[in-house]
């Protein structure tokens, strides 16, 4: 750790959201929903709350939901 | 009340129907081939020491695996999404976890756990750095104070040694779920004790 954005990140890293999230399984179930609201241009954390706090926390979950969001994007495109 | 959309009942009806499923299926497994490629291209930084040949299976195996779970699961299907974008997140899914499983394949799972001695006593005093590396060094004293050995271990793989989450719960018997709650359940701890020593707002 040499900068301060990098400790600050490690300690997000430790200490995760700090704020009710859903769970791993939870967020598979959701995730699609997530997306289209998203994509569809609503608020999809006013209508399924704890899923941006476990985007947030957790990284494998997040990543998933880059790619899904990045991939229904594309394809509505073409 | 969910509706589901016309493209979304025309998908159930054709998996559905014996006359049309195979057909269906076929269909549907071309697009889980595209989502399962556009995944595995994301990652193929990842896969550098891997053959083109290997890679472009792991993107098929990964799209076969979707679509039986996707035709296993048919009925789960809500209509709260379009039913593609439903179908794509197993693809997707699959194509992840096996890039990461394959780009760790050989390699050893080292959980070096003398990283919190280090972060303990490493350097808090450099200007404004003074809070954060205060902040820092207290979770690195509470974390072998607070923590279970299986907690300390689970986050020290996850947030210090950058091991994917479906790699340790390969390596250790698990799912993703039950490791996530651990890692959840020792930053709750960890929060409360540095929130008792009133370093959290």
């Amino acid at each position: 750790m040499t900068t301060s954005n990098d400790r600050r990140a490690l300690i997000d890293r430790l200490l995760g959201p700090g704020e009710p999230e859903v769970t791993c399984d939870e967020c598979f179930e959701l995730l699609d929903q997530y997306v289209d609201l998203e994509a569809g241009g609503d608020d999809p954390d006013a209508r399924l709350p704890g899923m941006r706090a476990h985007l947030h926390g957790c990284p494998a979950c997040r990543e998933d939901h880059e790619s899904l969001l990045e991939f229904v994007s594309l394809r509505s495109r073409t | 009340m969910q509706v589901i959309t016309d493209e979304s009942q025309a998908w159930l009806r054709e998996l559905r129907d014996p006359a049309t499923r195979e057909a269906a299926a076929t269909r549907l497994h071309g697009l889980l081939l595209r989502a399962a490629r556009f995944e595995v291209a994301r990652r193929r930084r990842s896969l550098a020491h891997v053959p083109a040949g290997d890679v472009d299976d792991l993107a098929m195996q990964a799209a076969d695996d979707a679509l039986i779970s996707i035709l296993a699961k048919l009925d789960t299907f809500g209509g709260r999404s379009q039913f593609t974008t439903w179908a794509y997140k197993f693809a997707l899914l699959e194509a992840a976890v096996k890039v990461r499983r394959r780009a760790w394949q050989g390699h050893e799972v080292k959980i070096d756990e003398t990283v919190w001695t280090r972060l303990a006593t490493s350097d808090q005093s450099i200007g404004d750095e003074l809070e954060t590396g205060e902040l820092l060094a207290a979770i690195a004293q509470a974390v072998p104070r607070c923590l279970t050995d299986h907690q300390r271990r689970v986050l020290t793989a996850l947030t210090l040694d950058g091991v994917p989450v479906d790699v340790l719960a390969q390596r250790l018997d698990t799912t993703r779920g039950a490791l996530y709650k651990t890692l959840h359940d020792a930053r709750r701890r960890l929060r409360a004790e540095l929130g008792e020593m009133g370093l959290l707002g």
